[in-house]
């Protein structure tokens, strides 16, 4: 099995959207590699022909009829927001 | 013994026949807490005077001769990812401070039409992320059995709040343990039901494919009284199941002859504490005398669940928590004007605690390219072998007994360091949750002092037949009336 080296955690971090330092990002790597070596367990397990499972119970997807039903009045909805202008969530400009 | 000691049932018995008010059950609760909470830390929140307006209502109701609610004047804790409009959900997490859900959930909803007073909110591992309540980013509770040591978790503030009579009973989540493990450490009843079976719509979501809510209460009765509340369809939650309405305790009372139980081997092999192997063989010969017939089993793939869990968990853990950016709700950081990815990671590396940045960054890592099929996919297909087996186990059995927990209660710091050694605390729980099953924990005995739990899994929405089994034994022991010496020595004074 692949270790995983610091960048590659750097790389990960990035995806998930979160910053470590340097000491940190030392330490994340040791515990992930121990923790990867542990899944890896799983290659023990012949799985040819077993479908993955998504959901544990026969559902199917569950339709109902598109009505209009109250909902959510626009104040209570913006309340825990951290910034709000016009009637909106305000987020930092994305675009020139 | 206290009015706060007693059960849902025996206090429903004393309002019918106005002996007890509401009131004094609150002020009998009200004085454990002060007596006790400075130690045992079960709660984030405490709204005392709410509750004390919701007593009196009830007491109000009793006195008129009204018709009375299930939980009608019953005390409740619950734990802190459970929305109720108006009161603060922070998950014991700093990024979700002073997050105030304009919504309630359905099982708060539920509770609180049948009348439940509801005292407070309950300490967790942030996010449900842990077994100990160590990675709760406000306080640790502690074990009312010995304070040295942690009472489980993540259902921690809701076990010890139920195990030292600063609730009558409380709710809880459980994603791979988190009510059945705590209930074992701090000797209570735990029960987490199938998958579908309660609804989730208002509970914080930690692993959607695993996450279900159940009750933490004194004995199996309460737990079934609760399940009659709790469990029902609800169309806010598209994985919520539509099941013919039961009464959980219609079988409570019927007698365990003829009824089979296996022991899978696995379960009592390496890594389990050879103490509470003993204990809780020695509940399973009592159900031999109760006329259950046991038979060993075997279900090979027991030793790859838990890798399998942490690996499914994780992933769909990481997915949950992409919410959590500091613009729609919970606490953001100071604002980076012109950089909006650099403010998503300012305010999501300050918000959340250790724990649960190694969980998302597992859970991405197993979801990235060239790593989704080694680990997530891989998962995922073991989890149709976990499934398969147990099905078939359930075509010769009517129910498994297993330890809950490896050991007893484990001290605080022991595994806080280092997470296999935390992540193996729920050996023996995740895999029923992969399966999607029920299952029951509840006291059989004591190594050292400390609760030891035994678990009792159902088939699918079998509910009933583990209540059985549980009020059963509950009814020739009296493992789950004992209290924890401090709790005693103010019961006695």
């Amino acid at each position: 099995m692949r270790r995983v080296s610091e960048e590659d955690v750097k790389y990960v971090a990035g995806l998930a959207r979160l910053n470590f330092s340097a000491d940190e990002l030392r330490t994340l790597t040791g515990e992930l590699n121990r923790i990867l070596q542990y899944f890896a367990k799983l290659n023990q397990v012949d799985t040819t022909g077993a479908p993955p499972t998504a959901h544990v119970l026969k559902v199917k997807n569950r339709f109902r009829e598109d009505t209009v039903e109250p909902s959510l009045p626009r104040e209570e909805a913006l309340k825990n927001a951290s910034t709000v202008k016009d009637g909106s969530f305000q987020v930092p400009q994305i675009m020139e | 013994m206290e009015l706060c000691d007693l059960t849902i049932h025996e206090l429903r018995g004393l309002y019918a026949r106005k002996e007890v008010f509401p009131s004094e059950v609150l002020a009998s609760v009200t004085r454990r807490i002060h007596k006790v909470e400075k130690d045992y830390g079960a709660y984030l929140t405490l709204d005392l005077e709410g509750a004390a307006e919701q007593a009196q209502a009830a007491d109000a109701r009793i006195k008129a001769g009204k018709a009375l609610g299930v939980l009608e004047g019953i005390p409740v804790a619950i734990k802190d990812n459970l929305c109720q409009a108006g009161k603060e959900a922070t998950c014991a997490s700093r990024i979700l401070q002073g997050f105030v859900p304009p919504y309630t959930a359905t099982v708060v909803r539920k509770i609180l039409a049948q009348g439940a007073v509801i005292l407070g909110r309950a300490n967790m591992d942030e996010f449900a992320m842990g077994s100990s309540t160590e990675y709760s980013a406000v306080k640790e509770s502690k074990n009312p059995w010995d304070p040295q040591r942690t009472p489980g978790g993540s259902s921690g503030g809701s076990a010890v709040a139920v195990a030292a009579g600063e609730a009558i009973a409380a709710l809880g989540s459980d994603t791979g343990g988190s009510i059945r493990q705590p209930a074992a450490f701090s000797g209570v009843t735990g029960l987490k039901p199938t998958y579908g079976l309660v609804s989730r719509y208002g509970l914080v979501a930690l692993a959607s494919s695993l996450d279900q809510i159940g009750p933490l209460t004194k004995d199996a009765e309460d737990s079934a009284l609760l399940l009659n509340i709790l469990s029902g369809f609800d169309p806010m939650d598209s994985t919520s199941v539509r099941v013919k309405e039961l009464d959980y305790t219609r079988d409570l009372q019927q007698d365990l002859s003829g009824k089979k139980i296996g022991l899978p081997l696995e379960y009592f092999g390496a890594g389990i504490d050879a103490e509470v192997k003993r204990t809780v063989m020695k509940a399973v010969d009592l159900l031999k005398e109760l006329g259950v017939e046991v038979v060993e089993i075997s279900l090979k793939f027991t030793e790859y669940a838990l890798p399998a869990y942490c690996i499914i968990s994780s992933a769909e853990a990481g997915s949950n928590l992409a919410r959590y950016d500091g613009i729609r709700f919970g606490k953001a950081a100071a604002r980076i004007e012109d950089n909006l990815a650099a403010f998503y990671t300012r305010t999501r590396s300050e918000g959340f605690g250790p724990e649960v940045k190694r969980r998302i960054m597992l859970g991405t890592y197993v979801l990235s390219a060239g790593s989704y099929e080694a680990y997530y996919k891989k998962a995922q297909q073991v989890r149709t072998l976990i499934i398969k087996e147990f099905n078939e186990v359930f075509q010769q059995v009517d129910a498994i007994i297993t330890p809950t927990t490896p050991t007893t209660a484990f001290k605080f710091g022991e595994k806080s360091q280092d997470p296999l050694r935390m992540y193996w605390s729920e050996v023996c729980t995740a895999p029923v949750n992969m399966a999607g099953l029920p299952a029951i924990s509840i006291p059989c005995g004591f190594s050292c002092g400390l609760p030891v739990g035994m678990q009792i899994i159902g088939d699918h929405f079998m509910e009933t037949v583990i209540l059985n089994i549980a009020y059963q034994y509950q009814r020739v022991t009296d493992y789950h009336k004992a209290r924890p010496e401090p709790v005693r020595k103010e019961g006695t004074a």
